[in-house]
């Protein structure tokens, strides 16, 4: 369960020195479109020694973004970057194939390093291609999030991207659904005005409503923002807290459906409550 | 003559430049020069005796790296060294 992850540069040192300090839940060390072409050594170089001098476990979950499976980099990133130390690989332009040879890659880097960790994989659905493929996408070996890649998929179907969205409407609620249906992360693309924070809460409790439980980022300014939105309201978590005090009183005495301020309780409510309470207490908020 | 250089004048980085050469010769040059640089040596020494290279001449400008970047940046100068016309 994540709520935000922060995209940090690979080949900037400033950034991945101070990588833990910005309280993402998550930081996605970027070896794709952050770097330049004639780059990709220094950034992979970098990345892999950083990961080495890690000697105590980090606050926060490692993702590296590797370069897609349609460059000629994947292999040396993985190479490079494939350890106990990281957590997920996050795979641009992500398709049904790609993810399968992914996982076939990984498996025998893991093997080949006697690694006793799984990496996990975020796929990008950022082709129009990988729109169609969603509900396949989420059901592909070691997926456990996805992320919307909003700038690519607009550049793929060929139209301006907004800040109110339209463009992009149909693939969120799509992957929302496809996400949830799996129980897994669904992941909003980033919010790329980053001198807009307003416009950003505003974006994240959109596309909290459709169904998103996190976003990336990419300027630490951005996690606050994000952290606040995707955790339950302080009238959510009291309601919550109600609803599971009074089911306990109601199984006392033997009751499946109650009520509450008036209103019907039963099995989906306090599921719902529950939800709300599991979020709550894992960021600590009761 | 080879050459290969990696790294940038950013804060934290360090720009390396490596040139073939016929013995071991190594500049450092760095902001915090009068507290590390025999630490920056170090590091430059191992990662070159890691590497298997003896007779090179290695520049560091140093803008507060920490060991693994300049490790890291020392590696891909040689490498693109190796790889120049």
């Amino acid at each position: 369960m994540r709520r935000s992850l922060l995209f940090i540069p690979g080949n900037n040192p400033a950034m991945l020195q101070n990588c833990d300090v910005f309280e993402s839940d998550a930081v996605i060390l970027d070896l794709e479109d952050a770097v330049s072409v004639t780059e990709k050594d220094a950034a992979r170089a970098l990345v892999s020694g950083y990961l080495k001098s890690l000697t105590e476990v980090p606050p926060m979950e490692i993702i590296v973004r590797i370069n897609g499976l349609d460059t000629e980099y994947y292999e040396h990133d993985l190479e490079a970057i494939v350890s106990d130390k990281i957590d997920t690989v996050m795979l641009p332009k992500a398709t049904v194939e790609y993810l399968n040879v992914l996982d076939k890659l990984l498996s025998k880097a893991e093997k080949a390093k006697d690694m006793q960790k799984r990496i996990s994989v975020i796929p990008i659905v950022e082709l129009a291609v990988s729109v169609l493929q969603i509900e396949e996408i989420v059901k592909c070996p070691r997926v456990n999030g996805v992320l919307l890649g909003a700038e690519d998929l607009s550049g793929d179907l060929g139209v301006m991207r907004t800040k109110q969205g339209n463009e992009i409407l149909y693939p969120r609620m799509r992957l929302a659904y496809a996400c949830a249906a799996y129980k897994i992360d669904a992941i909003d693309t980033p919010f790329t005005d980053t001198n807009d924070n307003q416009g950003l809460k505003e974006d994240c409790r959109f596309v909290n409503n459709l169904g998103f439980n996190a976003k990336a980022a990419i300027h630490p300014n951005q996690v606050p923002v994000i952290n606040e939105v995707f955790v339950p309201e302080r009238k959510s978590i009291e309601w919550a807290l109600r609803v599971e005090e009074a089911a306990r009183q109601a199984s006392l005495k033997g009751l499946g459906v109650f009520g509450l301020d008036g209103k019907m309780v039963d099995k989906p409510v306090i599921t719902r409550a529950q939800n709300i309470l599991e979020k709550a207490r894992k960021y600590k908020l009761i | 003559m080879k050459r290969g250089i990696a790294g940038s004048l950013e804060s934290n980085d360090a720009l390396i430049t490596v040139k073939e050469s016929d013995a071991l010769k190594i500049t450092v040059k760095s902001i915090v020069y009068d507290f590390f640089h025999k630490q920056i040596e170090k590091v430059i020494l191992d990662t070159l005796q890691e590497l298997g290279y003896d007779k090179i001449e290695v520049v560091c400008e140093d803008k507060g790296a920490l060991d693994y970047t300049i490790k890291a940046r020392l590696t891909v100068a040689i490498a693109r060294m190796e790889a120049s016309e």
